[in-house]
């Protein structure tokens, strides 16, 4: 199929960014949106086109940085905004896992980096989500050091409780959440820790000072606040749903009432 | 230079080697830690529960990623499970099965005393991931689930659905953003590690790259660990990340440590099949699958010839006309054998004309007799995210039509050469993880990767990295003005301009695809004398072409990842190369390693254990000089050493 492409480029974080529109040929029905990016950068570099060349009155700014690394939906690096809708148009994808077959020949397709106060763009559609690290280093762990744990089969947890701790679990930390909230709010990514941690014994221990300590974090970060849209979940490739923000929320405002 | 080769094997009865080794190795005291300074590469398994550990132990360290989070670290693909001696089915495992199994598992090619300590360690990593609150699968008792890995007869893999590296990864993730909140580790995110720099010998720091801004920066400490994982995207298409690499590895062989085995790459027999060129990496289907998925090929041509023609469906095929060749050849076994050998015996298949796909590459794995079985609803608890990843890629609904699957690169065996401390030829230099080679001889189990990153990380280099730095805390801080520091960083700065000033027309990713396809067909499932000669002409004009026409565009001092590409392919020109030296010289059939000219009449492997049992442990002379190779001699003592059988 051909397509038009009309891609971000934005040089750094302090540079303003401007779309560039480009043609694509003869690509594959079943080749992923990734491989078509390369594609485009594959025809850039044999342009010939360097980046430094557009300030130089260039039209082309070269290859287009995107992040991506396991291209298989687990490691949450790639994080494109298609069309509007954050990992494009498919549901419960990440966008390595979207392929050319959701799309017509002839097609114009917009791509955009993640939009959010807490997530600023790096180059491209490349963004800076080290806020999700933070979050997590304000209290998203169990306080237990390596060695001398008990055995593994100590605390029979019901199997129900692992498996809703393993479907909060399964959030890969790309950010959908964020970029598709109107509000650029967090609480699905905090939700997903928040809550897995929680439901298992091991993680009751500190589930007071860990929902305070990631929700303040969260707000120190500028990150918005949530009033229920359910965007987030539409959005999730790991299907995390919003019964997990009502678990966060009731965590929260039981810490806050023993304070 | 022989002497370097020392493994450090405990003396003394196998079961005690550990227990004695550890009482017997020297402690750093708490005030002294806080002196020392450990730098950790990478943030897989290994790296991000090595970093974890030692700052709770009190060191100082310093973890880098080439990613924007740790958590990225490629680890997380890892789908199937972790194993581990527990027994908890009461179907007789135990350490010394788990041993066995491995050893066996691996052909024989890797050390007894290090094998056997990773089984003991298995069980505290169970109990330690249980206890940061990693969400493993349970029955309904609330009592952790077991399911079966190829290459073993017992139950002994912990699992979180086809998520449990994503799972253990996330757990050794908090552990180590605890240690960074609580300041004894620092976090480098985006830096990648372009060299190592010795002082007198020792590794005393590394040269690193901002990802961001493009600054070359140095940093020092008393001890670096590498875990930096495997080199398997030598071949271009694999199931590794676009991102993972072998450069930080092969830069500490150029500085003196020795690069063991190289030649032994395994070949994952359960991947999505090449859809075309426009194909960028292929997507593993976890080896989980084959305890319910049932693996054939149509006995008829005509059904072949249908098939692809699409005049059939795979599910129009009689019982009696499907060849089960995995269970009609080995049938102990059965569909579970090891991943060598089903990868193999699936391009037997292939190559006699019987593979399907409109290729003729790809063999099917069915789930039909399961889910008559045992029902659609558990087929699905166990399996659904990976049926839908594989819907998701190739439109085919694995519930309704069977999935088809072809052998990949998956994992590389070989690595930096270590001691029983993890330790390089290089003091002060550790390599844990996949980039070591220690573990799993010529070939790995399934569900072992997980447990040797996290064998190494939180239980064995915290030990014995201790021996090494108790003789260092009177040295004051690295000096990063050293002129060992100023050298290394002025030679990476020459590179990067080298490239740069080539100018030329070829892309980076057009080169480390004909690099890939080089490898794919001489180094990869079936290699010989010919083919491997030349594989290293072909990689050495490839490489002086691509000095010659290479074009890397943009600039050092930004974000780049067209230079990111180039920095490592040039060291994946140089590693191809390696593994095309060693399996030319190992001139048996060995786990992964399969020579053509060393097989049975049935066409199954053929060791050669009078000459080749050793460990082929090279040594960089320089560019352009022939690597030196030095042998580790393989002793088993415990073990009766036999041709692997997996029919009876």
């Amino acid at each position: 199929m051909d397509l038009t492409l009309k891609v971000w480029r934005q040089k750094n974080a302090k540079a303003k960014g401007h779309f560039e529109t480009y043609q694509v040929k003869n690509i594959s029905s079943d080749s992923s949106f990734l491989e078509m990016l390369d594609i485009l950068n594959e025809q850039l570099i044999a342009e010939g086109v360097d980046p430094v060349a557009v300030e130089k009155g260039c039209q082309s700014s070269g290859p287009v940085s995107f992040d991506h690394d396991c291209r298989e939906g687990i490691c949450g690096a790639c994080s494109l905004y298609i069309n509007g809708r954050a990992h494009g148009p498919d549901d419960e994808v990440t966008t390595c896992q979207l392929h050319m077959r959701k799309f017509k020949d002839g097609d114009t397709i917009t791509i955009e980096p993640w939009r959010s106060a807490g997530f600023p763009v790096i180059k491209d559609l490349v963004v800076d989500r080290q806020a999700f690290d933070k979050i997590l280093q304000a209290g998203g762990y169990v306080s237990v050091g390596t060695g001398g744990v008990p055995d593994g089969n100590a605390i029979p947890i019901p199997q129900a409780d692992a498996e809703e701790s393993m479907d909060a679990a399964a959030c890969v930390g790309c950010g959908a959440c964020v970029a598709t909230c109107k509000n650029g709010s967090a609480m699905l990514f905090v939700a997903a820790r928040v809550s897995s941690l929680a439901l298992l014994p091991q993680g009751k221990v500190e589930a007071a000072r860990r929902a305070k300590a990631m929700v303040a974090k969260m707000d120190e970060l500028g990150f918005g606040a949530c009033t229920n849209t359910k965007a987030c979940e539409m959005e999730c490739p790991k299907h995390v749903t919003v019964t997990h923000i009502a678990r966060l929320n009731r965590e929260f405002l039981s810490a806050k009432l023993h304070d | 230079m022989a002497e370097k080769l020392i493994s450090k094997i405990p003396e003394g009865p196998l079961a005690e080697k550990w227990t004695k080794h550890k009482s017997q190795i020297r402690v750093v005291s708490p005030g002294n830690k806080r002196k020392l300074e450990v730098i950790v590469v990478g943030t897989g398994l290994g790296g991000a529960s090595a970093a974890a550990s030692l700052g709770e132990l009190g060191y100082n360290v310093k973890v880098f990623c080439i990613s924007d989070s740790p958590r990225r670290a490629h680890s997380i693909a890892a789908q199937g499970g972790i194993n581990a001696a527990k027994n908890y089915q009461n179907d007789n495992d135990s350490v010394y099965r788990l041993f066995y199994d491995t050893i066996k598992g691996g052909d024989y090619r890797a050390r007894e005393a290090n094998v056997y300590r990773l089984a003991e360690v298995s069980n505290l990593i169970i109990d330690q991931c249980v206890a940061q609150g990693v969400p493993f699968a349970r029955e309904y008792g609330g009592l952790l689930a077991n399911r079966s890995f190829g290459g073993a007869q017992v139950s002994r893999t912990f699992y979180a659905r086809g998520q449990t590296g994503q799972q253990l990864l996330l757990g050794a993730y908090a552990a180590l953003n605890r240690q960074i909140a609580a300041g004894t580790v620092k976090s480098y995110p985006r830096y990648e590690m372009l060299d190592v720099v010795l002082i007198n010998g020792e590794a005393k720091g590394i040269i690193a790259r901002n990802l961001v801004t493009g600054k070359i920066e140095r940093f020092g400490a008393h001890a670096v660990v590498i875990a930096t994982g495997g080199y398997g995207n030598a071949y271009f298409l694999s199931t590794n990340a676009m991102n993972s690499n072998g450069s930080a590895a092969w830069q500490c062989y150029k500085k003196g440590a020795f690069f063991a085995n190289p030649c032994f790459a395994q070949i994952h027999p359960t991947c999505i099949p090449v859809h075309g060129d426009q194909q960028s990496k292929l997507t593993l289907m976890s080896e989980s699958l084959r305890n319910d998925g049932r693996i054939w090929v149509p006995k008829k041509m005509e059904d072949v010839k249908a098939l692809r023609a699409g005049t059939k469906k795979p599910s129009d095929i009689a019982e009696e006309d499907r060849d089960y060749y995995l269970e009609r050849r080995y049938p102990a076994f059965g569909n579970l054998v090891p991943r060598d050998v089903a990868s193999r015996a699936a391009k037997e298949r292939c190559d006699a004309g019987y593979g399907v796909n409109n290729t003729g590459l790809a063999v099917f794995l069915d789930f039909k007799t399961a889910i008559e079985r045992l029902g659609k609803d558990v087929i699905a608890a166990r399996y659904g995210n990976l049926f839908q990843m594989y819907e998701k890629i190739t439109d085919v609904d694995p519930y309704k039509e069977p999935m088809m699957i072809y052998p990949a690169i998956h994992y590389t065996m070989g690595g930096i050469w270590v001691d029983y401390n993890l330790q390089t030829t290089v003091p002060g230099l550790y390599a844990i993880g996949e980039a070591n080679f220690s573990d799993h001889g010529g070939n790995r189990l399934g569900a072992s990767a997980l447990m040797q990153g996290l064998a190494d990380g939180y239980f064995i280099l915290p030990y014995t990295i201790g021996d090494y730095l108790a003789g260092k805390f009177k040295e004051p801080k690295t000096d990063v003005n050293a002129p060992e520091f100023a050298e290394a960083e002025k030679a990476v700065v020459e590179k990067i301009e080298k490239l740069f000033a080539v100018k030329g027309k070829r892309s980076v990713d057009s080169y480390h695809k004909e690099l890939g396809h080089i490898m794919w067909e001489y180094v990869g499932m079936a290699r010989n004398e010919a083919g491997l000669k030349k594989a290293i002409e072909l990689i050495q004009a490839l490489k002086a072409d691509f000095w010659k026409n290479v074009y890397v565009a943009g600039e050092n001092s930004h974000f780049n990842q067209e230079l990111e590409k180039a920095l490592r392919l040039v060291d994946f020109f140089e590693i191809g190369e390696l593994m095309a030296r060693d399996a030319l010289n190992r001139n048996e059939s060995c786990g992964g390693h399969f020579r053509e000219e060393m097989q049975t009449e049935e066409g199954e492997t053929k060791r050669d254990d009078e000459n080749y049992m050793y460990v082929a442990a090279w040594e960089y002379k320089g560019e352009g000089v022939e690597p030196e190779l030095h042998k580790e001699p393989l002793v088993y003592e415990n073990i009766k050493i036999a041709t692997r059988n997996y029919k009876d």
